[in-house]
């Protein structure tokens, strides 16, 4: 019965082909304008460390001036002091921790006719690549010793080690930038998480940076902050002593907190951290910790752009106006073939297998516009990828994956069979006979 | 006229009418918050930076050896770039409107902890930053060379002098009718500052800030290792000059890179790349919704004319002109419409309160809604025209014949 019905709903559709082909085209264009958002947003939000991000955190505490809170009280800081990342990162609390901030470098290549070149750079520790998975294809990252003595240690990316050495195992050489030459310990392999998360203080997509290099020794040698630095109270004279001793914040630090119990110790220790400041005179609020895992703190930083949640919700109720166009087409297709529906419930034809004629009808239509749904939203990506081309990061948030497509599909059979329910309840409720009176 | 019998006809047969109307009144509700964000957008585009954007460029200048010369780099550069035919001025500053990042301060009147300033962008640069970025002194002095500084690294300070932007003055001082040239203010809480001149007006370099029109002038020349240069050209010659003027720095000193060479059009088109994007896609969305209902109306109305054929025939055979049985349907569609856009208004404007209020948008403009109840009934008429007119043609005859 179930082919015959397929017939038959095929039969249906080429009798209006331009009907048919507008229904079709309608649901191909509000699933298209639905899943192209939809694709963009899954994109922005998507855990970009799913089996370990409720492990990493970011450690927020209220250090913030009590006549002007930070962000009103809503939520403490969300970088810390440099005087706090270093007691935090000495006191060694957690199983791994990490402090870190971006420096961008300028690279001097050896061979005197090349041009120099600006690279981005991040100062951090080393526990920062076996907290966040980072895969290396050459070398490892350095040891305590070389965040301890301060050496001058680079872990590169695959990108730059590419550009400098085409690919090769470059372990032990050397690398010039801004004067301070570098010993390579380690190559990343291929990294690109959707959300640079460790570090959402400027565009949250942009690429990871080009070199690693240990914090200590960016201190050391005053590198520069490209991230944000906010300060409530000046600091307490003109010269980089005083801006580290200063109550501006600029340092991202993030713990890795294995359980329940690592997190109570932990927080107990940073309760204990600030009541110790506090008798120094320092954090004037009242105590408010705070240990955000990934996720949470993607959400804190708005990861997710605004407009984009606009767009969402207009594309839904465009696919809304889309549905609501092929239930008042599919109404008026049934409202025209009552007659033939009268003769054959008269014949015998149980609601039941008229009501699954003409559901499969629709089905046929939704699967149609599905299908096409899929084109449509690959063209609408495309368009997004055109009007961004300007940055790089729009190739990682246009990217349609298996799931999205089956989605598109799943999306477009559901809606088209909603769709066609009132349709074909109508069709049902044709009473035998009742139209032929007139013939 | 028809309206009542008309309207008892629909209300016979409410389903595929109610259908249009909600789905008029979705696509209307989509319509005005489309055209609502689309007006904000454009109204925050169309905001002067306050700069002669279509003579001015940019570049930065990073000094990497460790013993450069920062100051011989900074001040041989800008007399090079003044120097230049078709040059009309240039300066090197820390920022510029629409740039994006940035200095701000808090600025108060009196001195002293917790007071919570008025926020305002700092630009540091010497006394030829009037004339390189285009603003007007309204009022006072720009600074002189004596009160022009280099920035000390190592003993950074608050130079005494400031100039302001007009709605940066009007915020410090709201009460303050004459001039308020000579007034002191405080930046960093402490470090008082004195007023020297006015000027019209310049943004800030973020332009979806709230306090985008609070910007001060302080007359430090920031000679670090990385310099970013304005330069102001003549009329016509900025194109011409951009990589003629990249490669002279270049050139001249072999310790920096030239970095980030832009017009200021390439800023401008950054800095707003979000909006115009948005823009583009909400004019797009709104086109293929009015399209598809459109054709739905199409669609709808051309069953409706196959089914009531015989009907039609009847009344035509009764004595109905055609011009009667046009109207019928047109009225039919714009009774239909009428409801749909009523509906939609009401739809359109609880959507725009939830999305103020969650999104922090701007309410929209009064005309947003009759403009698209126009451009729908519009949509609507000119839909059901097609079907009507092929209404007309049902030849009175049909009422003869059976089924």
């Amino acid at each position: 019965m179930f082919r015959y019905y397929l017939k038959l709903g095929a039969l249906s559709i080429r009798a209006n082909p331009a009907l048919s082909a507008l229904m079709v085209a309608a649901i191909a264009i509000g699933i298209g304008a639905c899943m192209t958002i939809f694709t963009i947003q899954h994109m922005m939000g998507s855990n970009p460390i799913p089996h370990k991000s409720a492990q990493l955190r970011h450690v927020q505490m209220d250090s913030w001036s009590d006549a002007n809170p930070y962000n009103d009280g809503a939520n403490p800081p969300i970088q810390l002091t440099y005087t706090d990342a270093r007691n935090l990162l000495a006191a060694e609390q957690a199983v791994r921790q990490i402090a870190t901030f971006k420096s961008g470098r300028i690279v001097e290549p050896e061979d005197p006719d090349e041009l120099p070149y600006t690279v981005s750079g991040r100062a951090t520790s080393k526990d920062f690549f076996a907290m966040f998975d980072v895969p290396f294809k050459y070398g490892s990252a350095w040891d305590a010793a070389a965040d301890l003595s301060e050496e001058f240690v680079v872990v590169i990316s695959e990108p730059l080690n590419e550009r400098m050495f085409g690919g090769e195992d470059s372990t032990g050489r050397r690398i010039t930038m801004n004067g301070d030459t570098f010993r390579i310990v380690g190559v990343l392999d291929t990294w690109s998480p959707v959300v640079k998360f460790y570090d959402l203080n400027n565009n949250p997509h942009e690429p990871v940076e080009d070199t690693f290099f240990p914090f200590s020794t960016a201190m050391a040698n005053e590198y520069g902050n490209e991230g944000n630095t906010n300060c409530w109270k000046p600091p307490e004279g003109g010269d980089r002593a005083a801006f580290l001793n200063s109550e501006c914040i600029w340092i991202q630090f993030w713990v890795e907190i294995p359980d329940q119990a690592a997190e109570t110790q932990y927080m107990n220790y940073l309760d204990a951290y600030v009541e110790q400041q506090k008798e120094l005179g320092r954090f004037p609020r009242p105590l408010d910790n705070r240990l955000p895992d990934v996720e949470e703190w993607m959400i804190l930083n708005e990861v997710v752009d605004d407009d984009v949640s606009v767009l969402l919700g207009l594309a839904v109720l465009f696919l809304i106006v889309c549905l609501l166009n092929t239930i008042g087409l599919l109404l008026a297709k049934v409202m025209r073939r009552t007659k033939d529906i009268s003769l054959r419930r008269a014949l015998g034809a149980s609601k039941a297998s008229l009501f699954s004629q003409y559901i499969i009808e629709a089905g046929m239509i939704g699967v149609a516009g599905g299908l096409l749904g899929i084109g449509t939203t690959w063209l609408g990506l495309l368009g997004i990828r055109n009007l961004f081309n300007r940055f790089d990061f729009v190739e990682k948030l246009t990217h349609m994956d298996w799931s999205m497509t089956a989605l598109a599909i799943v999306l477009a059979v559901v809606s088209a069979l909603a769709a066609a329910l009132y349709p074909t309840w109508r069709a049902c409720q044709v009473t035998p006979a009742s139209q032929l009176r007139i013939q | 006229m028809e309206f009542g019998p008309i309207w008892r006809a629909l209300l016979r047969n409410k389903g595929g009418a109610i259908l249009i109307a909600l789905q008029i009144a979705v696509t209307m509700a989509i319509m005005v918050n489309s055209i609502a964000i689309m007006q904000e957008r454009a109204t925050n585009m169309q905001r002067p930076s306050g700069m002669d954007e279509a003579n001015t460029l940019t570049f930065a200048s990073i000094s990497f050896a460790a013993d450069a010369d920062l100051r011989a780099t900074y001040i041989n550069d800008l007399e090079m770039l003044r120097n230049t035919p078709g040059v009309i001025n240039a300066v090197g500053t820390n920022s510029f409107p629409l740039r994006g990042g940035g200095w701000s301060m808090g600025l108060q009147t009196e001195p002293g902890e917790d007071m919570g300033g008025v926020g305002a962008a700092i630009y540091f640069g010497d006394e030829h930053m009037i004339e390189t970025f285009d603003v007007e002194l309204i009022d006072g002095e720009n600074f002189s060379p004596e009160q022009v500084v280099f920035l000390d690294p190592d003993n950074f300070r608050w130079e005494p002098y400031v100039i302001v932007t007009e709605a940066l003055a009007k915020t410090l001082f709201p009460d303050e009718e004459g001039s308020v040239v000579g007034k002191t203010a405080y930046i960093n809480q402490n470090d008082p500052v004195q007023i020297i001149g006015v000027i019209d007006q310049l943004q800030a370099p973020w332009q979806g800030w709230d306090d985008v029109e609070h910007a001060l002038f302080s007359p430090v020349k920031r000679a670090e290792g990385f310099a970013r240069y304005v330069v102001r050209t003549e009329p016509g010659m900025r194109d011409e000059l951009l990589p003629q003027l990249e490669e002279m720095l270049a050139s001249a000193d072999k310790t920096r890179l030239i970095r980030g060479a832009q017009t200021f059009d390439e800023v401008r088109e950054g800095a707003y790349l979000g909006d115009s994007a948005m823009i583009k896609i909400l004019g797009f969305v709104i086109t293929l919704l009015t399209i598809i209902t459109g054709l739905g109306i199409v669609g709808l109305a051309s069953f409706n004319v196959s089914r009531r054929t015989r009907q039609i025939g009847i009344r035509r055979a009764l004595g109905a002109t055609k011009p009667a049985i046009m109207r019928y349907f047109m009225l039919e569609n714009f009774m239909i419409s009428s409801v749909g856009v009523i509906v939609g208004g009401a739809l359109a404007i609880g959507l725009n309160i939830f999305m103020v209020e969650t999104f922090a948008l701007t309410p929209m403009a009064w005309w947003v809604v009759p403009v698209a109840m126009i451009i729908l009934w519009l949509v609507g008429q000119a839909a059901v025209a097609g079907p009507a007119r092929r209404a007309t043609r049902i030849a009175p005859s049909i009422a003869t014949r059976s089924g």
